[in-house]
């Protein structure tokens, strides 16, 4: 499989360095490497949802809890959460930090992801998200690192975007 | 049987738990009979409760965590008793107070009012442990044994259409979930 393991395990590497303890996911391909090396971290609590809303929730709970999480998920994962951004995370000042691959943009081979690539960016500036991309390795540890000290000192959701770049070798 | 009297029959129970209620009357009647630190009222956001139940209890194995969920919340995220019944942690009670209707917006019934089972439901999904109560002894009874119990269950408890004129109460909803989360880490340092 063309996915990037070496870094997918430079993100998992920083998401521990970061305190990350429990991560929230649905499979997408490009997330299957993190999704194992979650999996395979008796370190880590992967919550494994049916739906990528309940993501929201369980951070908030962790949040509360003083455990640091992270949601994985696909950009029509974040599509079909943004009820519970607006009226949980946004409404009562709940860090997030969100990773999402983001499909259906330049080099999308998959007719029936590419709706979702032209309206992330444009929903996320609505709903007054911050978010940067993971491109280049070189960058992807700060990034990061810096997309959760921004969530954590402003109580609200921030995005990092994971880009065919950086996920995806052929 | 009325939700209000429910709540009332395990208030004291509720003193030792962390405590994630619905929007609407199940907030509302619980502040009602007091509030406390360790209770949360997510006051949008339907479906959700359950999901930040389960982020507690998973983060928090020591700590004994309630929801109060309703009928109406629990139809928009069936998905959750799925992921709940995943990692069953035994020290999450999950309680939905079922009055077949939404209530908080106008009382149209939802679809438990023509035959859809919640119990059932939740059963099918592998919680461990899944009940229906009719009666505040019962209810009683099925929550302190929850509580004290150790698999998660959900209890369905039906209920009457009714509750409070209005919903509205003198807690913000942002110092809530800071009291909240300082109570929550108040006991980490104990």
């Amino acid at each position: 499989m063309p996915v990037s393991l070496t870094n997918s395990k430079l993100i998992y590497e920083t998401l521990k360095e970061c305190d990350i303890r429990l991560v929230s996911a649905l499979p997408e391909t490009w997330l299957v490497h993190l999704i194992h090396l979650t999996d395979e971290d008796p370190e880590m609590t992967l919550v494994r949802l049916a739906k990528e809303e309940e993501a929201v929730g369980i951070s908030a709970g962790a949040h509360f809890a003083g455990v640091k999480s992270a949601m994985l998920m696909q950009n029509h994962g974040f599509l079909a959460s943004i009820n519970g951004i607006v009226s949980f995370a946004h409404l009562y000042k709940i860090p997030l930090l969100m990773l999402i691959s983001y499909r259906g943009t330049f080099g999308e081979r998959d007719p029936w992801q590419t709706q979702g690539g032209n309206v992330t960016e444009p929903l996320l500036r609505a709903l007054s998200i911050p978010y940067s991309f993971l491109d280049q390795v070189e960058t992807v540890k700060k990034r990061i690192r810096q997309a959760q000290t921004l969530a954590e000192s402003s109580l609200q959701p921030v995005a990092v975007l994971l880009t065919r770049d950086l996920m995806w070798e052929e | 049987m009325l939700r209000l009297d429910c709540l009332r029959s395990v208030y004291s129970e509720l003193e030792s738990c962390l405590v994630v209620t619905i929007m609407g009357a199940v907030a509302a009647e619980l502040h009602s009979l007091g509030h406390r630190a360790n209770f949360f009222y997510l006051q949008h956001a339907m479906g959700l409760a359950s999901s930040t139940g389960l982020g507690l209890a998973l983060c928090l194995p020591e700590q004994t965590v309630i929801v109060f969920d309703g009928d109406g919340s629990l139809l928009m995220n069936l998905g959750t008793l799925s992921t709940m019944a995943r990692y069953r942690p035994r020290n999450l009670v999950h309680v939905v107070f079922d009055n077949e209707s939404l209530l908080s917006v106008g009382g149209f019934p939802t679809a438990t009012s023509t035959g859809t089972d919640l119990e059932g439901i939740a059963r099918a999904a592998g919680i461990p442990h899944a009940l229906t109560v009719r009666s505040v002894e019962n209810f009683r009874t099925a929550v302190c044994d929850a509580v004290h119990g150790i698999e998660l269950t959900t209890i369905v408890a039906k209920v009457e259409a009714t509750g409070p004129s209005g919903y509205i109460t003198d807690l913000s909803l942002l110092e809530n979930r800071f009291q909240f989360r300082r109570h929550i880490q108040s006991l980490r340092k104990a």
